[in-house]
């Protein structure tokens, strides 16, 4: 019998105003392991995070971190639950030094199956932070801001991390790191939903691949299936 | 002689604005909120402090402050949070709240201008090389700069101002990484309406307090704001400034043109840097 699973999305359904974005999405993210959903631009990934994440008023469906429901919560408690989220553009506390924008999500005594996270264990994790801690988050290049956001989001000692489109925009270098912190994260016990254009990034990554389109599921499966079948993906992910 | 005393004149009513306008500007740059009842949360502050000093002058200060920031944190709960987003429903609503206040203060404390006496130990002078001061508007002084470091303290160096400048950045991020956004709202109003109580309070001896303090004060507040930027801190203290030099010594050179000089800085300072001399680029 395998453990409940770390986040589970069931009919899950999400607006923007009048517009009908997801529909009757379901989706579930085993323990510790990484989850990549991929999709062509506008599909819906960041809606979907953003509904996880509590941002979306509109939103239906059922969406639970463990055993606990979690679909009618507000942002910071869901935050609380153990979801935290990266978001796609990073989203810093520009005027904020790099120290503050750790500090403000600090989370010192999270309920058991959270652990928390120190400064110190941050700037362990990316030492490039440390020497910035006293610049204004606004003033990091993209793949240092990059590790803000991931620093800030294990502050606020989650479970789940919800990861939109981390390598957007970053050196290849920079990705290759990336990649090799969400594997770090991972050993860890972390479980993690990694949102991707990037498809051989994520497919070295994931150990499932589910994907969307115009906001509904069209594929799903193990990450190692996909990699034997690239050609269905990348049809599905419309690219030839 | 007449430009020492005016100067000083100028810069006690600067720390009287500066009270008066920093929560203003606070409330305005977290919360998005022009709260027009502000001024009269400043003259409420005045007649609960003429009522008190049978207590002293310190606890009357003091009952003013904590009742205006109870009264603050109330306002916040129960009107201003229902019209979040909506400007002209805020508008009307704090427009509204402040003509009930001041109606509530006339019934109370009647029409008559109120006299407060200043503080025993702050009656007399000071003689500063040769001047002599009246204490009480140095202690204004001293008070609104003490106000400035701590405000400043606790914006800039500590944990919960870290999180209220957060959630100036990025409210719905600052929400997604677990801040209680709503409560730091309600601290930031009371803490806004508290100054304003306070600034009332310890206006009162100079100015006395009579109905339409409220509405004299309210535009000056505007003026600071928009000259120093929203929200913030260093413009709000350096506006108040400004204005007071300029409308205390507007009154005493051209008393007609006071209201004229007093609003052409305002239009020179939004046509150069329309943010304001302090502000930042609002997003
Ligand atoms: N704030 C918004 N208001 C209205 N529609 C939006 C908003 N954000 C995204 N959309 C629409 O929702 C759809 C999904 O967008 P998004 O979730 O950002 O896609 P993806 O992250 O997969 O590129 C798109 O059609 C987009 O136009
Ligand atoms: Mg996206």
């Amino acid at each position: 019998m395998p453990s409940e699973p770390a986040l589970s999305l069931s009919g899950v359904n999400a607006f923007y105003g009048d517009s009908h974005i997801l529909h009757d999405i379901c989706l579930e993210l085993p323990q510790g392991e990484i989850l990549a959903l991929l999709g062509r631009n506008g599909a819906g990934k960041t809606t979907c995070m953003n509904a996880i994440a509590g941002l979306l008023p509109r939103r239906s469906g059922r969406i639970a971190v463990g055993r606990q429901d979690i679909s009618a919560l507000s942002p910071e408690a869901i935050c609380r639950a153990g979801v935290a989220l990266v978001p796609q553009g990073r989203r810093m506390f520009r005027s904020l030094s790099v120290e503050e924008n750790l500090t403000v999500a600090r989370r010192a005594a999270p309920p058991a199956g959270q652990r928390p996270w120190t400064i110190a264990q941050i700037y362990d994790l990316f030492p490039r932070l440390q020497e910035r801690r006293a610049n204004l988050a606004g003033q990091l290049s993209g793949g240092e801001q990059q590790m803000l956001a991931i620093g800030r989001a294990l502050m606020t000692a989650p479970r789940v991390l919800l990861m939109d489109e981390p390598t957007e925009g970053l050196a290849p270098q920079i990705v290759a790191e990336v990649g090799a912190i969400v594997r770090n994260l991972r050993a860890a016990g972390l479980s993690v939903i990694l949102v991707e254009q990037h498809m051989a990034f994520a497919l070295g990554l994931a150990d499932q691949v589910v994907v969307i389109n115009t906001g509904r599921v069209v594929e799903r499966g193990a990450a190692s299936a996909l990699r034997a079948d690239m050609s269905r993906l990348e049809e599905q992910l419309g690219i030839h | 002689m007449f430009w020492i005393n005016g100067l000083l004149n100028s810069l006690a009513f600067g720390a009287i604005l500066f009270l008066l306008a920093v929560g203003f500007s606070l409330i305005f740059g977290l919360m998005r909120v022009a709260n027009l009842a502000h001024g009269a949360i400043f003259m409420l502050g005045g007649y609960i402090a003429t009522s008190m000093i049978g207590f002293g002058f310190l606890a009357a200060v003091l009952a003013a402050a904590l009742a205006c920031a109870a009264f603050g944190g109330l306002v916040e709960r129960s009107l201003i949070r229902r019209l979040a987003g909506r400007e002209l429903a805020q508008v009307l609503g704090t427009l509204g709240l402040a003509f009930i206040i001041a109606d509530q203060c006339l019934l109370v404390w009647s029409g008559d201008p109120i006299a407060q006496p200043a503080p025993a130990l702050l009656r007399g002078t000071v003689e500063v090389a040769g001047v002599v001061f009246p204490a009480y508007r140095l202690a204004l002084i001293a008070i609104a700069a003490i106000a400035l470091a701590a405000i400043w303290l606790l914006v800039e160096r500590t944990t919960l101002g870290a999180r209220i400048r957060a959630a100036v950045d990025d409210r719905e991020m600052a929400r997604a990484m677990g801040i209680p956004v709503s409560r730091l709202f309600t601290t930031v109003f009371c803490l806004g309406a508290g100054l304003a109580g306070m600034g009332g309070a310890l206006a009162a001896p100079v100015m006395s307090v009579y109905p339409g303090l409220d509405a004299e004060m309210l535009p000056l507040a505007l003026l600071v704001v928009i000259l120093g930027g929203i929200g913030s801190l260093s413009g709000a203290f350096v506006g108040s400034l400004l204005i007071g030099l300029i409308y205390t010594f507007g009154q005493m050179l051209l008393p007609d043109l006071a209201y004229v000089i007093l609003f052409l800085p305002m239009v020179v300072v939004l046509a150069a840097r329309p943010q304001g001399l302090f502000g930042r680029h609002m997003a």
